[in-house]
């Protein structure tokens, strides 16, 4: 891949990254966030950050498809710092709209319901992989061990995913989607492993 | 608590006789797109004569004064209505197909005698009132919504429930031919709610034609449905064509679908927490974002009028 390519790509992903927290931010601005405009940028953060999720965690397999793709992997730091990032903003957006700053509200609501409790665990399993997603995070904690760390990423990505089925009414099935994309990403490293040790004998 | 008799005004002076005049004509109206319906697929067009029909209303003293309406679109475009898709946004489009002309509604179980109605006898059997009421849904938002109906209660009495009948019972429209009809939500259809008999018969409890000024859009359940200001919005059965009188109390469908989640009498209750959140703020519809906060207040706030239906009991337990 070519360096000027590259970064043509880099930029298109960057502003499709951002487009949603900056539609987001023109439509409070214009109040034309919907009628509900809470639940409006509960769903739309907490979708992106699952999502985002699911397109980086699609990176490592497809690229394992060809070594002329070997280049993917310049975005996965990216997009999965986007992911944070949005997780960050639902969670914000929790502690702000939902529990109005309000303490013994959120302790309520930790100790009590078991779809925040999943949320927070998945946004909690994210932020050691964000403090340490620098190139100088990587030399310092060695590659094995920052790679054994970053694996959490697949429980974070679990989480998300009974986070959005605990948080839906039931015979609702909008997580439905993302939730197969999610494992048929992480059934496809072992699946690809396997057959790759299987294809060399 | 004044109530007004509204027998006590004559009819004449209440609805003019133009309008009168329009009924025949909607009727007739009703009549030709029914013929059309018969001839092949008119559903369209027997909507269109009733959508936004203006009705006739006198004031009350049981309206809630003090709030600021939400807007006529988000009461139309922002509602729960599974039947017609479970996106919010969904029902506004798809409940277009409902088919609210010719509409009888039947009146079954513990009564003197079954009985049907049709819809344009029930809009002329009471006054149509204007009743300002907040709306809490227990998905933690709300609205201020002017609905236009009677009481209940003036229809019940019209029923002749036997003394045994302790609840009511209240069926939506269902067509499982209906295109859109949505599959895989583990409803057991048709759409069921129900009260206990003096729930019923309270004077809050509107039997529900109209909002703003207008016939009920089909999405906020036309042509008839109850609204129980004090209970959860999923309680107000929309589109009803059955009223059930029971000994016992029905099965309801949320309540079916998940009874942790969803209680039968599902009174609007700050200190009963719904399993995934707290039920003590809503977010009122149609504000900006820093200005949605509401505290919810016990029935709704009208604990005034209904608190005295439920002296003596744990509403904890029967939540």
């Amino acid at each position: 891949m070519k360096q000027r390519l590259l970064i043509l790509l880099k930029v298109l992903v960057w502003i499709a990254c951002l487009f949603p927290v900056s539609w987001l931010t023109y439509a409070a601005i214009t109040n034309t966030l919907g009628p509900d405009p809470t639940a409006t940028i509960t769903f739309t953060t907490g979708k992106e950050t699952i999502w985002l999720l699911a397109v980086m965690l699609s990176i490592s397999p497809v690229r394992s498809l060809s070594a002329r793709l070997s280049w993917l992997i310049r975005f996965r730091r990216l997009l999965g710092l986007f992911a944070f990032f949005y997780g960050s903003l639902h969670l914000l957006t929790y502690v702000a709209l939902q529990a109005n700053f309000d303490v013994s509200t959120m302790i309520d609501d930790i100790t009590k319901r078991r779809f925040i409790i999943a949320g927070l665990a998945a946004w909690l399993l994210m932020l050691p992989l964000a403090v340490t997603s620098t190139n100088w995070a990587i030399r310092k904690m060695g590659g094995k061990k920052w790679a054994a760390l970053h694996k959490l990423v697949y429980l974070a990505a679990l989480a998300g995913v009974v986070h959005y089925w605990w948080g839906v009414k039931p015979g609702v099935r909008t997580p439905l989607m993302v939730t197969v994309v999610v494992i048929v990403l992480l059934a496809a490293r072992p699946l690809m492993s396997w057959w790759k040790s299987r294809a060399i004998v | 608590m004044l109530i007004r008799h509204p027998e006590l005004i004559p009819s004449s002076e209440i609805t003019p006789k133009e309008c009168y005049l329009n009924r025949r004509r909607f009727l007739s109206s009703g009549a030709f797109t029914a013929a059309g319906l018969a001839l092949g697929g008119g559903i369209l067009s027997a909507r269109e004569a009733f959508a936004g029909e203006k009705l006739q209303t006198v004031k009350s003293p049981l309206t809630t004064t003090g709030e600021e309406l939400t807007s006529y679109k988000d009461i139309t475009t922002y509602n729960n209505f599974y039947e017609f898709g479970t996106g919010k946004s969904e029902p506004a489009i798809y409940a277009k197909d409902l088919p609210v002309r010719p509409w009888t509604l039947r009146v079954e179980g513990k009564v003197k005698k079954p009985l049907t109605f049709d819809i344009d006898a029930l809009l002329k059997l009471r006054p149509l009132e204007d009743r300002v009421y907040r709306h809490r849904c227990v998905e933690a938002w709300s609205m201020v919504v002017p609905w236009i109906g009677y009481s209940l209660s003036e229809f019940i009495k019209q029923c002749e429930p036997l003394s045994s009948a302790k609840y009511v019972q209240f069926l939506s429209w269902y067509d499982k031919r209906y295109i859109h009809w949505p599959g895989q939500t583990g409803i057991h259809w048709p759409y069921s709610e129900g009260l206990r008999m003096d729930e019923a018969m309270h004077p809050l409890t509107l039997f529900t034609f109209g909002l703003y000024g207008e016939a009920l859009p089909n999405q906020n359940g036309a042509p008839v449905r109850v609204v129980v200001p004090w209970k959860y919005g999923f309680k107000s059965a929309k589109s009803i064509v059955a009223v059930k009188f029971l000994d016992h109390q029905p099965e309801t469908t949320w309540n079916d679908l998940a009874s942790d989640e969803y209680g039968f009498y599902s009174n609007v209750n700050p200190n009963v927490d719904h399993p995934r959140w707290s039920q003590k703020t809503e977010r009122r519809i149609g504000l900006p974002f820093y200005e949605q906060k509401r505290t919810t207040l016990f029935l709704n706030g009208y604990a005034d009028q209904v608190g005295s239906l439920y002296a003596g009991m744990n509403l904890k337990k029967d939540f």
